[in-house]
């Protein structure tokens, strides 16, 4: 093997660091209408009446969209794979507003100031509804989000007359029973913001029509074979009418897994055949987007005298705000994404209730819900630690599964096929002194200095739900083309199939060009969410470079005039027995020449009845000025199992992105709302996201296991790498100050008042 | 109004309104590197060279750059390709949203730092925000072009 596992370039990095036009806005073309969105000033309101005539005559105004005359076909934003279990609750316009932020009017004119201009010239009459804007009293509150349950679609337990758009419970043993017996126990309850995503590009689309009358969308999505659908499903329109087309994308995190501008520009351009562009501001970003969910966890968790964790239960309660997606999904993950981690389980419970409030919607962020399952789980398992008097790091090795055991409540995998868990916590502790250093040391300036830890896991992908198809094309000249469905978002997927590729075909990596994403040509892909794209769609590309050497040699069999089992391939030609040699270069030209003529093309598809869990440790050391609060750290240590890393360099950059992300959803990451339901956090002066002065040293290594089912023994990187750090560091600020923090971020204030 | 800028050595005349940003300006001239992240002074995207000094271009009104020398990543390229080569490398352009900006505070400090410490370089570089790599993958590329002779 030449490229995988090896730190290649990325294929779009000259590009990117040169600054090319390649992003949506870049692209967008020059005469376009400009889109603008009159949002709504009140959290919960009906809109009695809505008058654009004023708005209607500013100069180069072309269309207004309001609950009057836009589409009303019911749609979900979540781009998950059909049927999707989100609730079809969102119409383009409606005439209720569920949160401060939702749109009445949808505004295009010539240039973003006559937009602007009409958005303050629409009156409308409002009716001010109370809202629910504390997620705890929204289960059967009197008040009611959604009103109409026509539409429900989600199939778990929607009941919008409670405000429940699903809840539901999962038991292994006897939970009540097992918690009795346990020698050493917490009960411990956590609170968990509503974190934001912050992509540096914000979400943006354009659009425009095709010579044949198809809608074309240039999007930043991480979804686009999703997008196409929900578009289609908006406008009421067949799927065959509209195009998706992804750039580079300016990161998503999973803020872009959920379609947000796409709708806009689609209508505007459907409506007025004339090309539209819709850029979010950094305002809208925050407030009028989507983010983590917050959520209110209760953990008991109980172990014997030797520490081995037998009864866990997990009650959680998430905050799904004005619409539903992702909101049914998301929560399973905060536990069986955690759970899972403790092997001696006997009693397991695992309950939840996912609530509508008049707050920004929630969605998917990197993570998934496994990073506020993570947060209270880890912290618990950290309290039991001191109350068994054990090691916290030891206290883990004692609990993990090995490879080859059944693992417990998981909802998808039964047997752990691979898992270097256990070596990334002796790593971590060798890489952070965890056996040499104190773990609470006062410095001489009189700041304390205190260390914690915390493992993690996640998926590769969503069992038995995610495919991916790509196609593999033999060129003229002896190159080959890979056509993928799957989002590179920056995360570098381009560049780590052309790796697979390459080592599979023998080739140079210059061979290879991918091309991905545009739903006219793309082969389908659920797209790059869920920890999906090494995982499901390199197993298929893995299967289209096999298929791709048999074609080849099949073909040199016929032109060669030998019996096929003789011949070999060896990337750069095809030898017989006799010595005979036909190059690729040779072949490919042949193939496309004249009467014989036979383009070869390999397509495979890859879906997978198990997600394999990559897992992690995570290690903080932090130091706190008992005189202020303030708190920074020191180093965060990562290892991490992804089983094979296919590019070690790109890995590791996802690994220090997500310990940074980690670190913020820790220590500075809040959302604060005016008592009227207007976010107050809507920019990057009021939410703090790390600078560099802030991630401390971040230091990261692999524990490589093999996963038998992954494309060159490799699971997932994504996501997991976002879930350490919050408990490691509420651990090492306890440590430091006997403070226990429960409720994200760790602010100074918090640390202040908890000092005795 | 009609103004007219120099942007990496070419004078532009546009007509501009008074509120128009240095930021849509550049933008509108073709220098498309050039990102807009925050509109608020905060992420660094936007940051472009005016008579040789960086500024947030998305906080300079057109008109208060008329007259002065803009430089964009455009106009760097070969300088810029010393550091940037050490950035694929260790592959921390990772969306590569933020880098532009990034790459022309960078280029900014090795002109005008001799010898920073790793606090100095943080200090001179904490305006630009990434939210994909944890920085730790830009502080190595640094280091490296750090040492490389001017
Ligand atoms: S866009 Fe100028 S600093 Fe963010
Ligand atoms: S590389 Fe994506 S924001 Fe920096």
């Amino acid at each position: 093997m030449k490229y995988v596992n090896t730190a290649v370039k990325k294929v779009d990095a000259d590009a990117l660091v040169q600054g090319k036009p390649v992003y949506t806005d870049d692209l967008a073309p020059k005469e376009c209408l400009i889109i603008k969105l009159l949002r709504s000033p009140h959290a919960h309101a009906k809109i009695v009446d809505i008058d654009t005539k004023i708005a209607e005559k500013v100069p180069g105004v072309e269309l207004i969209l309001t609950c009057k005359n836009a589409p009303r076909h019911r749609f979900t934003s979540a781009g998950q794979t059909y049927p999707e279990w989100s609730p079809y609750d969102r119409v383009l316009c409606d005439d209720t507003m569920r949160y401060v932020g939702d749109v009445a009017a949808i505004v295009a004119a010539d240039t973003e100031k006559h937009a602007e201009q009409a958005c303050r010239l629409i009156k409308v009459t409002y009716e001010v509804l109370e809202p629910i804007l504390d997620f705890e009293t929204a289960k059967d509150n009197p008040i009611r989000v959604h009103d109409d349950d026509s539409f429900a679609k989600s199939p778990f337990h929607y009941a919008p007359e409670r405000n429940l758009i699903t809840s539901g419970r999962e038991d292994f043993g006897d939970f009540d029973a097992e918690f009795a017996k346990c020698t050493h126990t917490v009960d411990c309850t956590y609170y968990t913001p509503a974190q934001q995503q912050c992509m540096m590009e914000t979400f943006r689309s354009y659009a425009y029509m095709e010579y044949s009358g198809r809608l074309t969308l240039v999007s930043s999505t991480q979804v686009p074979f999703h997008a196409r659908r929900h578009i289609a499903t908006m406008l009421g329109i067949p799927y065959t009418k509209v195009r998706v087309i992804k750039p580079r994308i300016g990161g998503g995190f999973g803020a872009k897994q959920t379609s947000v501008s796409e709708f806009y520009p689609a209508a505007v351009t459907w409506l007025t055949g004339k090309p539209s562009k819709l850029i979010f501001t950094r305002q809208e970003a925050f407030a009028c987007s989507n983010s983590r969910h917050q959520m209110r966890i209760r953990v008991r968790a109980g172990c014997d005298t030797e520490g081995n964790v037998t009864a866990i239960s997990i009650e959680s309660l998430s905050n799904t705000g004005a619409y539903g997606e992702h909101g049914s999904t998301v929560i399973g993950l905060v536990g069986h994404k955690t759970i899972p981690l403790y092997n001696k389980l006997k009693g397991g419970r695992f309950v939840w209730d996912v609530v509508y409030t008049n707050m920004e919607s929630a969605a998917a962020f990197r993570g998934y819900g496994a990073t506020q399952g993570t947060f209270a789980l880890e912290s618990t398992v950290n309290q039991l630690a001191e109350k068994a008097g054990i090691d916290a790091a030891e206290l883990r090795l004692r609990n993990i599964a090995k490879e080859g055991a059944e693992v417990f409540m998981t909802h998808e995998i039964k047997y752990l096929n691979s898992s270097g868990l256990r070596g990334c916590i002796t790593r971590g502790m060798e890489l952070i002194g965890w056996n040499e250093k104190p773990h609470r040391q006062v410095m001489p300036d009189g700041k304390i200095r205190g260390m914690g830890m915390a493992i993690c896991m996640q998926g590769s992908g969503i069992a038995n739900v995610d495919t991916a198809s790509v196609e593999l094309r033999l060129e003229d000249f002896g190159f080959y083309t890979l056509m993928i469905g799957a989002t590179d978002m920056g995360t570098g997927c381009d560049t780590i199939f052309a790796q697979m590729v390459a080592d599979a075909m023998h080739c140079p990596m210059e061979k290879i060009l991918v091309h991905g994403v545009d739903t006219d040509v793309s082969p389908y892909d659920p797209g790059s969410y869920a920890s999906a794209s090494t995982y499901v769609t390199g197993m298929a590309v893995v299967k289209a470079c096999e298929h791709m050497t048999e074609l080849i040699l099949d073909e040199a069999a016929v032109r060669m005039n030998c019996p096929r089992e003789t011949l070999s391939f060896d990337g750069a030609s095809i030898t017989a027995e006799d010595g005979t040699i036909l190059s690729l270069d040779d072949l490919a030209s042949a193939l496309v020449a004249g009467p014989k003529t036979h383009q070869l093309v390999a397509t495979a598809s890859h879906g997978s009845p198990i997600s394999p869990p990559p897992f992690m440790a995570g290690f903080a050391e932090i130091e706190t000025d008992p005189e202020t609060g303030k708190t920074d750290v020191i180093q965060m240590v990562g290892v991490v199992d992804c089983g094979t890393p296919i590019n070690r360099a790109l890995a590791r950059v996802q690994t220090e992105g997500g310990l940074s992300q980690g670190i913020g959803f820790a220590l500075f990451e809040n959302v604060h709302y005016q008592t009227n339901g207007k976010m107050m956090t809507d920019n990057f002066m009021n939410y703090k996201i790390p600078t560099r002065m802030d991630t401390g040293e971040i230091i990261v290594d692999f524990s490589e296991s093999y996963e038998p089912t992954g494309p060159y023994g490799a699971k997932s990187i994504g996501e997991v790498v976002i879930n350490t750090p919050a408990p490691a560091i509420v651990q090492a600020v306890y440590e430091a100050t006997g403070v226990r923090v429960t409720s994200l971020p760790i602010t100074p204030e918090k640390i202040l008042m908890g000092q005795k | 109004m009609q103004i007219t800028i120099a942007i990496n050595g070419k004078n532009y005349t546009r007509l501009v309104d008074p509120d128009t940003t240095l930021y849509t300006f550049v933008r509108d001239c073709g220098c498309y590197s050039v990102k807009c992240g925050c509109e608020t002074t905060n992420c660094g995207l936007c940051t472009v060279w005016m008579d040789g000094t960086p500024v947030l271009s998305c906080s300079v009104l057109a008109a208060r750059a008329a007259g002065h020398e803009i430089t964009t990543l455009e106009g760097v390229l070969e300088e810029s390709k010393q550091f940037t080569d050490f950035l694929a490398a260790e592959g921390a352009e990772q969306c590569g949203f933020c880098s532009p900006g990034f790459i022309m505070n960078v280029l900014a400090m090795k002109r005008e730092l001799s010898n920073p410490t790793e606090s100095e370089i943080q200090q001179y570089l904490s305006g630009n925000l990434c939210r994909c790599t944890g920085y730790a993958g830009q502080m190595r590329a640094i280091r490296k072009y750090m040492e490389v002779e001017a």
